[in-house]
């Protein structure tokens, strides 16, 4: 039985359009695994060898891939939530209500929308503390930990600007709370805040550039940062293997 | 014009600029100036010129719609219109920590913060909390057919009363 589903796999595999697609082919040696992440558009960003040791769950507890994934589930319940809620000041709250009480699975994917975000800024600092008390974040690894600062940023700008969108009292206060503390910059204070808001206060404009900024202008950063992130992590010399083998006790 | 291929590369003398190192100039200069127009571009197109917003000017309709010696809210407006034994004033009702709206309590004749406890006594005075600056008082005077207007926009420095 094994052996018949091996076969039909190694068929798929050898089959010509299959291999059009996977130019590295079938067959279990390193080479072929190698070319396969190498060839891959998404996957060469990785290390095609990775250490064993790094791989475990000690290594890193998992809390990089995890974030990933939180992003993730953000992005595509992200997309579908914006299919049913305009931006505009008459229609966002009553859009978000009616996510919770009219739209088949609306409040399914609203909540995991909202505790997706929750996990993800909890992980990110996760993430970050693990590789900072592990030490990751030093020479050759100290840019890719300043990339990691700068999603960490865009992360926090995510579920900022995402808390107006339901329009309520909680999030017209905690903007209106948010974006007087921006004033607070020395001299381009307000002027920073006029930008942000559109305005003199929180409203149409703001929820307009808000939704923007939300689910556009941070996801492309992000999706980019994390590229860099990823790319670098393979350039630095892979996942920080802990202090006994890093090159760090070497030198 | 045959030219020594070397020459284009290497100056003459230290004043002197290769062609390379000319065009190298100008492609920098150019490509800086155009960020700088393009940022300036950019912050007013991000500006907006024209606001919908509400009028910062507020008629609080007739002087007598006061009591004596109260502190009207109008939320929608945040505004106080407070009236005196000698007059009346209007307060902006935002908060000046960060921008909620107060609320009078008139069981303490004080003007207190939901947000993060301020208070402040009828002429805005703080008397406790993270506000920096007392309530603006905010410009207040009679329109012609006898209302009283508020200028939200125009806080003012010296305290006056309107008299009526």
């Amino acid at each position: 039985m094994a052996n018949g589903v091996d076969n039909l796999v190694n068929q798929v595999r050898e089959n010509r359009i299959w291999r059009s697609i996977f130019r590295s082919g079938s067959g279990e040696s390193n080479l072929r695994r190698a070319l396969f992440v190498q060839q891959n558009v998404f996957l060469h960003l990785f290390s095609i060898k990775s250490r064993k040791r790094v791989l475990e769950f000690s290594a890193t507890w998992y809390l990089g891939a995890l974030t990933f994934g939180t992003f993730l589930i953000l992005v595509i319940t992200g997309i579908l939530l914006m299919l049913y809620y305009h931006p505009s000041v008459p229609q966002a709250y009553t859009d978000m209500k009616d996510l919770q009480y009219v739209v088949s699975s609306g409040v399914f994917l609203r909540n995991l929308h909202r505790w997706s975000a929750h996990a993800m800024v909890f992980l990110v600092f996760a993430h970050m503390f693990k590789v900072f008390y592990r030490g990751a974040y030093r020479t050759p690894r100290e840019f890719n930990w300043i990339i990691g600062v700068v999603l960490l940023l865009v992360t926090l700008l995510l579920s900022y600007t995402g808390y107006l969108l339901p329009w309520d009292q909680l999030a017209y206060w905690a903007v209106t709370v948010g974006s007087n503390i921006a004033s607070a910059v020395p001299l381009v204070g307000a002027k920073m805040r006029f930008l942000m808001l559109g305005g003199t206060a929180v409203n149409a404009n703001a929820l307009l550039r808000f939704y923007v900024l939300h689910c556009v202008i941070l996801p492309v950063t992000a999706v980019l940062f994390i590229a860099v992130h990823f790319w670098r992590i393979r350039k630095d010399g892979g996942i920080y293997p802990g202090e006994s083998a890093s090159e760090v006790s070497s030198k | 014009m045959a030219e020594d291929p070397k020459r284009a590369l290497a100056p003459d003398s230290p004043e002197e600029m290769s062609r390379r190192q000319f065009f190298v100039k100008v492609g920098v200069g150019s490509a800086a100036v155009a960020a700088l127009g393009t940022a300036g571009f950019a912050y007013q197109y991000l500006s907006p010129n024209v606001l919908y917003e509400p009028s910062p000017i507020v008629d609080a309709g007739k002087p007598d719609r006061y009591a004596p010696d109260s502190v009207t809210m109008d939320p929608q407006t945040a505004i106080y219109v407070v009236r005196t034994g000698e007059g009346f004033f209007a307060l902006s009702a935002i908060c000046t920590h960060l921008g909620c709206l107060t609320a009078y309590k008139p069981d303490l004749g004080i003007i207190a913060c939901p947000c993060h406890g301020s208070k402040f006594n009828k002429d805005g005075v703080k008397i406790e909390g993270p506000a920096p600056r007392p309530l603006p008082w905010l410009r207040m005077w009679l329109s012609d057919d006898g209302n009283l207007m508020v200028d939200r926009s125009n806080a003012i420095a010296i305290k006056q009363l309107v008299r009526v």
